[in-house]
């Protein structure tokens, strides 16, 4: 099943399929490591829902929702 | 001199190698146009000594950052005898990723492979032969904590710089492995340093380059039009990016050996393996889930940072006053009177501050005495010295022990991984503002001082929100700002037998902030407009802050801010001590005498400017010593009550006694000039607003990025300050004035408003 990194649930995990967006913040995912191909596990919300805490390539990552809503994921079982 | 440069991704411990390398030869400046420290330092180990220059900490070589510009430019253009990368061994991919990129660059490079110590102790290995020879580089395994590796790393970095080195990449066997290539060649051809860095960057596009090599950037546009990849199209940034790391997740799989023989093959082992890797996998995570929990994190957070004021400006440490003795800790009767608290024992900041005054305060009496002993020695040379010059100096420099405390504590929270969590709590609600969650942190420092905030700003990423902050940090009211408030509310409260000064005082607070939100909106809607910076960026394990890191990094704001001191801070307090004690025709003026200084006159001729505040013309006699006290104010926010108090000498009539406080001297002005309460209140709003404290305003200048911003700002506080004061006069005054200003406001943002609609159509169109 895909779904958007921004919809996925706590503790939930996937394979990220494609990144959208341009510009800055799409290179900025890249070079943060968020490329196709990479598992990603949501971690944490913040208190206030956003923005969120993601482990990827073995450390840990934030991004907002907006960003997140940029990243398009295959859920994982 | 050989020169070195360190580059590697924040957090992988490069300012610790840094340290290690170059220990007390290191010093701090800024990269040229930006406010980016630039930590330079020798090291001396080798037959020759080593110029050291640490790169600011990048996860890239894009052209989106300022920091990722300074090291590319840096390592192209300066051209490093050799480039140190540290790698954080517990996160390899990531960290080897700007390895591929330097890689490229035509520079002798060295991998100085850190944390090594982290891994032996986890039991876990690396096989740093093996990433040798993937990389085609030396690879040194190093602790930059334990200080282990440095010499060794040095010395192999020299042997490197010996040797011409010709860049390679990991993009060989990606789809645009002949693009790349045919581009090299041409810039070859055409004599281009950095062939293959350069090829590289083209194929993506990148916009610092195309503009640059125009022939060879229409290549790639050539080649775009025959090429379609199935899931990126032609996004050729895109494709590298992920070529590099799908390279370094085949490449570097084997080369971290995990302890999985203890767990497996020990049975009677295992349970307590288990336990301890998960504890050590954990403990980070543990420390995480309570303090950025859903409900406690923000109640956590406010507990911290009451604490850390407590500990800096309370002179009821932990409120232990109500425990102890009244003369306990007064020291009465020796020269430590009241250092160590009055009643109750003061938090170490006060005591630290305390300690100072005394030093200070000796050390004017001394060169008193030593003029005065001195045949002939004109009074205004004593007072030159002892006031203009010592207490004025003196007056500045006693923030020192408050201000390094203050930025001691957040230090220690940025250090240790915990501020970078408190952004991620609070982002979601200073967004609204147009601001990240990161610039909450200086501003909630303006109300201690105004200095390590400005400071404290670097962390910001954006240059419009490193601007707005520093512009609205004054209006968080500081530490020195407090006395002017209770001395005017005190007496607003004895004179009218009216209200509470307290609620005078908070109510001020309050309005400070209210200016603060106003004025970012305002800045984020017209002058500063741009989408808020991305929150991409890594959550750093939490780990314990290092002290001799702390004790450098502590020692370098003490210096900065001692230079300023004896500079521009130095030279403002005698210029405005020259203008107070004497008069156009150069006679000295005693202290009580100010009345006929050129600053009096000055005072007089500026009153006018002032009337629209409710301080000015419609004034009695003396009603120019509130704008005095206003321009003496810039010294140092202490000296507005204390020039009251001058000044209620000179008025006479009004007998002064030692215990005066500030709430005398406010009366006696009060009662001199007959100024009303809402031009009173107005008056507090004037200096808490207007431009602040020389050693603010110095550091306002070091911390904006430049020259032209800095003015603005300085005329951004002179407008915000003279217009919230006169709203205040005037609906003080006759309350009906309040539509006229709600209407006004409407007008200003309906006209904001239409006018960025306007502009966002243009864009769309």
């Amino acid at each position: 099943m895909q779904k958007k990194l921004s919809q996925f649930s706590l503790n939930e995990k996937g394979v990220i399929k494609s990144i959208s967006g341009e510009g800055r913040v799409r290179r900025r995912l890249f070079d943060m490591g968020v490329t196709p191909g990479a598992e990603v596990i949501l971690r944490k919300k913040a208190p206030l829902g956003d923005p969120m805490e993601i482990t990827i390539r073995g450390y840990e990552l934030s991004l907002r929702k907006v960003e997140a809503e940029l990243v398009l994921m295959e859920v994982k079982e | 001199m050989k020169r070195f440069a360190l580059a590697g991704n924040p957090n992988c411990g490069k300012t610790s190698l840094f340290n290690l390398l170059t220990g007390s030869t290191a010093h701090v400046g800024n990269w040229p146009g930006v406010t980016v420290d630039k930590k330079e330092g020798t090291y001396k180990k080798l037959a020759e000594p080593i110029h050291i220059i640490d790169l600011p900490g990048i996860y890239s070589l894009s052209p989106y950052t300022p920091e990722e510009v300074i090291s590319r430019n840096y390592i192209l253009e300066e051209k490093p005898d050799c480039v140190i990368n540290i790698v954080d061994a517990t996160n390899l991919e990531r960290n080897l990723y700007l390895t591929t990129q330097l890689l490229e660059i035509d520079v002798p490079l060295v991998v100085a492979l850190n944390m090594m110590d982290v891994i032996t102790k986890k039991g876990d290995k690396i096989d740093v032969a093996q990433i040798e020879k993937k990389l085609g580089v030396p690879v040194v395994s190093i602790s930059a904590l334990k200080g282990t590796g440095g010499d060794e790393l040095m010395k192999r970095a020299f042997e490197a710089s010996k040797a011409v080195r010709k860049g390679t990449t990991v993009l060989n066997n990606s789809s645009l492995a002949h693009l790349i290539g045919d581009v090299k060649i041409a810039l070859e051809y055409e004599n281009v340093e950095n062939p293959l860095f350069h090829a590289v960057k083209l194929a993506e596009n990148d916009e610092l380059e195309v503009k640059d090599h125009v022939k060879a950037s229409q290549m790639v546009e050539d080649f775009k039009k025959t090429f379609k990849d199935d899931t990126f199209g032609t996004d050729f940034e895109a494709i590298v990016a992920d070529e590099r790391y799908k390279y370094l997740s085949k490449e570097f799989k084997n080369v971290y050996i995990k302890n999985e023989s203890n767990r497996e093959n020990k049975p009677n082992k295992k349970q307590k393996n288990v336990n301890m890797t998960s504890m050590n996998m954990s403990k980070s995570d543990k420390i995480d889930r309570v303090l950025t929990h859903k409900i406690w994190g923000i109640p956590i957070f406010l507990v911290i940072l009451f604490f850390i004021f407590h500990l800096t400006f309370s002179s009821n440490f932990l409120f232990l006053g109500a425990f102890i003795k009244d003369d306990w800790v007064s020291f009465a009767g020796t020269p430590f009177e009241g250092v160590f608290g009055e009643g109750a024992i003061n938090s170490p900041g006060v005591v630290l501050q305390n300690l100072l005054t005394l030093l200070t305060d000796t050390l004017t009496q001394w060169v008193g005495n030593g003029l005065d002993s001195i045949k002939g020695c004109p009074e205004w040379v004593h007072g030159f010295i002892c006031d203009g010059i010592l207490s004025g100096l003196f007056a500045v420099l006693s923030f020192l022990p408050q201000i390094l405390v203050l930025f001691l504590f957040f230090s220690i929270l940025e250090d240790s991984g915990y501020m970078a969590r408190v952004a991620f709590i609070l982002d979601r609600a200073f967004r609204k503002f147009g601001l990240s969650g990161r610039a909450f942190m200086p501003m909630i420092m303006g109300f201690g001082c105004s200095v390590p905030a400005m400071i404290n700003t670097r962390t910001l990423a954006d240059d419009n929100e490193r601007t707005a902050t520093v512009r609205v940090i004054p209006y968080f009211s500081c530490g020195a700002k407090l006395p002017i408030l209770t001395a005017v509310a005190g007496a607003i409260v004895a004179n009218a037998k009216i209200g509470n000064a307290d609620i005078i005082t908070y109510s001020m607070y309050v309005l400070g902030m209210v200016v603060a939100v106003i004025s970012i909106l305002l800045m984020r809607n017209t002058t500063m407009k741009g989408e808020v910076p991305p929150f991409i960026m890594e959550l750093p394990a939490y780990h314990a802050p290092q002290f001799k890191n702390l004790m450098l990094h502590l020692w370098d704001k003490a210096k900065h801010f001692i230079k300023k001191a004896f500079t521009i801070i130095l030279a403002s307090t005698i210029v405005i001590w020259f203008l107070s004690h004497f008069t156009w025709s150069w006679k000295f003026l005693a202290d009580e005498e100010m009345d006929q200084s050129i600053l009096a006159s000055i005072g007089q001729l500026l009153q006018p400017i002032f009337t629209p505040l409710g301080f000015g013309s419609q004034l009695k006699q003396w009603g120019w010593v509130f704008g005095v006290a206003a321009i003496i104010g810039l010294i140092a926010k202490e000296n507005v009550i204390s020039c009251f108090g001058t000044l209620a000498a000179c008025i006479g009539g009004f007998a002064l006694t030692q215990d005066d406080t500030g709430i005398t001297y406010v009366q006696a002005m009060i009662a001199a000039t007959g100024i009303t309460i809402p031009a009173l209140i107005s008056f507090i709003a004037f200096n808490m607003t207007t431009i602040p404290c020389f050693a603010a305003v110095a550091t306002a200048r070091a911390e904006l990025s430049s020259k032209k911003k800095f003015n603005w700002t300085l005329l951004f506080w002179i407008a915000t300050s003279y217009i919230v004061a006169t709203t205040i006069y005037l609906i003080g005054s006759w309350w009906w004035t309040a539509f006229i200003f709600v209407a006004i406001i409407a007008i200003v943002i309906t006209f904001i408003v239409i006018n960025n609609k306007k502009e966002k159509a243009r864009a769309y169109q």
